[in-house]
């Protein structure tokens, strides 16, 4: 059947029959590179456009509709936009901080997306920690955050910062845990492997209540990390301005807009692959031809819709609830969250080591 | 305000929020003194938009003086406009037509529901909720619409004369305010589902910026800010004028004393002007719309104070007259500068979250502090 795992075995197979092993393995290199990089862009514009809408039909408006049809190359031109402004540095800035922020920002939304499988048989790097890899690589964020926090000489930046780091390190542990609840009952760290294991249902359905809870404490967990309302105390824009990218513009802050875009994708592909099967179709246990039709339907369409529901529902949290206080924010995390996590972790494990799972 | 800054101890780190600033909803500067998150001082700076409203009106005579409040707090335009037409016309001893009364209330008390409906959509807005802020100006536009129909503006409004009002009211009117109260009554319970009932909403009003009755009163706090505190301070109820006592309406008071007492204060607030509307949508006498006045209006030699119940507050307004055709000094007491002043006792070990929702719930409207 047509697919892009085959497209990309027929490829992988020319290359090797065409030139040395070396050779075509520097060439794949450079084709997934560009395709990461194309990717990215392509989100970028995507996603800024869909929030635009979004928001635009939750408060009755029409939103961008002027440029291009429906308004479609908006955010080409708003590209294009920050791409000619001029990228202040304020004087009295560490200016090598505060040119490097950006550029961890972005690498590591981007070393993330290696291990997501976007279809059947179709990802950069099928690595048997993926999992750990992607937790291990999303803190690295935080750093970027602080240092562009520090590193502007602002008052504003440099509280926007600390929030931040104090918020990602929290959630990162209930994001963490409610992941180990999957992982428990899959038994792999392995992405493809996480995948297989829902062929006969979603985890969501078939792991009982500590999916379920595990799923919900995901979703707030990940809305958290990538800043996202109601917990975008880092940007925070009634009471810091624009909190730690207060002092950057032109392509610099676009690399930090990009980035937290990026990121909603990845923990939202992340989410889709635990929870919702990732790129594996709606199968229903031991219904056959129930599963054979759904499995018509390709599977990178399957992944890319489950991704783009889990966006759509963390973009409904942005234009609807407002923001929580920092310490109701934490209170939230310490008090709440952790603790339902950890027993939810327990009772996974006891479910997984009973089979009490479908 | 005067006093001098404190010397900041160490760790302590003094930032500026404003006077451009998006909570500040103007061009307020606050200087705060925080420690981490934690506001130990808030110091108020003002003079940024000071136009010296006082100061013009004594250059300008008894008719045309009304018009230039309408810029002091320009979200009750007609409110301010109505203070000063009462004052002149305490002065000069003018009766006012039956039908210019009703019409003058109906006019405020819509004011009343636009002023409060930005102030929902602005108080929501500095929690971090967007949407609601689209929301209410749906229905703001409503109001705004049925204004520039008879008054010919949208803002500033510019429709009371001393003795009555400058025009007829527009055909439509009743049809459209009635369209309004509808639309009013419908949209109003889901916006309550949406801000009012929603937890973090609540968590994050509740207990912050906790102002006493007795602090409400030292502090010369009035309207919705006091009431909140359950401070008895509505003047329609007090010293009413016009035909407020003829009506059927309550004082708000909630004594929570708290941002989310005085959020509910508000709320409530148009609601019980929904009914004040609705009293007197049916029952507008026919007459005349305007008492017949000389020409040129000259206020008797003496000092005339009148005071009305704006959307923020007291509006006193206190003319002193040597008997010319333009007043000797004017004095607005304005409901925002005495509000504002209770800020840095609310705002003292609050975050600066709180700070933001504390402003809001000030319902701060920045021209009207500094005149």
């Amino acid at each position: 059947m047509w697919s892009l795992g085959n497209i990309a075995h027929s490829i992988d197979v020319w290359l090797n029959q065409t030139f040395s092993p070396a050779l075509a393995l520097l060439i794949e290199f450079v084709i997934v590179g560009t395709m990461a990089i194309s990717l990215f862009a392509v989100l970028g514009l995507v996603l800024v456009f869909m929030e635009r809408k979004v928001s635009a039909y939750m408060q009755i408006r029409v939103g961008p509709n002027r440029v291009g049809p429906k308004g479609m190359f908006q955010t080409f031109a708003d590209t294009i936009k920050l791409l000619l402004k001029e990228g202040l540095t304020p004087t009295g800035s560490d200016k090598f901080l505060f040119n490097l922020a950006p550029v961890i920002a972005i690498i590591s939304a981007m070393l993330l997306l290696a291990p997501i499988a976007f279809a059947k048989d179709f990802q950069m790097w099928d690595l048997n920690i993926g999992v750990l890899y992607v937790s291990a690589i999303s803190s690295v964020a935080v750093i970027s955050i602080l240092m562009a926090g520090w590193s502007s000489n602002n008052k504003y930046s440099l509280l926007g910062a600390m929030r931040s780091g104090a918020q990602i390190v929290s959630y990162e542990l209930s994001a963490g845990l409610s992941i180990l609840a999957i992982i428990v009952l899959v038994g792999s760290l392995k992405m493809t492997d996480i995948v297989a294991s829902q062929e006969t249902g979603w985890w969501l359905f078939k792991g009982h209540i500590p999916a379920l809870i595990a799923f919900v404490i995901f979703i707030i967990a990940a809305t958290a990390e990538t800043n996202r309302a109601p917990f975008d105390l880092a940007e925070a824009e009634s009471e810091l301005t624009a909190g730690f990218h207060t002092e950057y513009s032109g392509m610099r802050f676009a690399l930090f807009f990009l980035a937290e875009y990026v990121n909603i994708f990845i923990v939202c592909a992340i989410g889709a692959t635990l929870f919702l099967g990732g790129w594996m179709p709606f199968h229903i246990g031991q219904w056959t031809a129930f599963n054979h039709v759904m499995d018509f339907i390709p599977s990178s369409l399957w992944f890319f819709g489950k991704t783009f529901f889990l966006i759509f529902l963390i973009m409904w949290f942005r234009w609807t609830f407002p923001r929580l206080r920092v310490d109701q924010l934490l209170n939230l995390e310490w008090k709440y969250l952790l603790p339902i996590s950890m027993f939810n972790l327990l009772l996974a494990t006891a479910i997984a080591i009973l089979g009490w799972h479908f | 305000m005067l006093e001098e800054v404190s010397a900041v101890d160490q760790g302590d780190m003094i930032i500026n929020i404003g006077p451009q600033h998006p909570s500040t909803h103007g061009v307020l500067q606050l200087v705060v003194t925080l420690n981490g998150e934690t506001i130990k001082k808030v110091e108020p700076h003002l003079g940024f938009i000071h136009r010296s409203i006082e100061k013009m009106c004594e250059s300008l005579t008894y008719r045309q003086f009304i018009y230039v409040t309408s810029r002091m707090d320009y979200l009750s335009s007609h409110i301010n406009n109505h203070g000063c037409a009462l004052c002149v016309e305490k002065g000069m001893q003018i009766e006012i037509p039956d039908r210019a009364k009703v019409i003058r209330v109906l006019m405020d008390e819509l004011t009343r529901i636009a002023s409060h409906e930005l102030w929902w959509g602005a108080m929501a807005m500095d929690l971090g909720a967007f949407t609601p802020f689209f929301l209410s100006f749906r229905e703001r536009e409503t109001i705004t619409d049925i204004m520039e129909d008879t008054c010919g503006a949208r803002l500033t409004m510019n429709y009371i004369v001393p003795g009555g009002v400058m025009a007829e009211l527009h055909p439509d009117f009743q049809k459209k305010v009635k369209a309004f109260i509808k639309l009013f009554r419908e949209k109003a319970d889901q916006y309550n589902e949406l801000v009012t009932g929603n937890i973090i909403f609540q968590s994050r009003m509740k207990n912050v910026g906790v102002l006493s009755k007795e602090d409400a009163i030292s502090y010369g706090c009035t309207g919705p800010t006091a009431r909140g505190s359950g401070v008895n301070c509505d003047i329609r109820k007090l010293y009413p004028y016009e035909i407020y006592d003829q009506l059927k309406f309550d004082e708000v008071i909630e004594t929570g004393c708290d941002s989310f007492s005085r959020y509910l204060v508000r709320v409530k607030e148009m609601y019980q002007s929904i009914s004040i509307i609705e009293q007197l949508i049916d029952n507008i006498p026919e007459g005349d719309f305007q008492a017949k006045t000389k020409a040129v209006l000259k206020l008797p030699k003496g000092e005339f104070y009148t005071r009305v119940e704006t959307a923020r507050g007291e509006l006193g307004v206190y003319i002193v007259s040597e008997g010319a055709t333009t007043p000797y000094r004017i004095k607005f007491r304005s409901p925002g500068f005495s509000n504002l002043s209770a800020l840095n006792h609310m705002a003292k070990g609050g975050k600066i979250g709180d700070l933001v929702a504390m402003m809001g719930t000030l319902d701060l409207v920045i021209p009207d502090i500094d005149r």
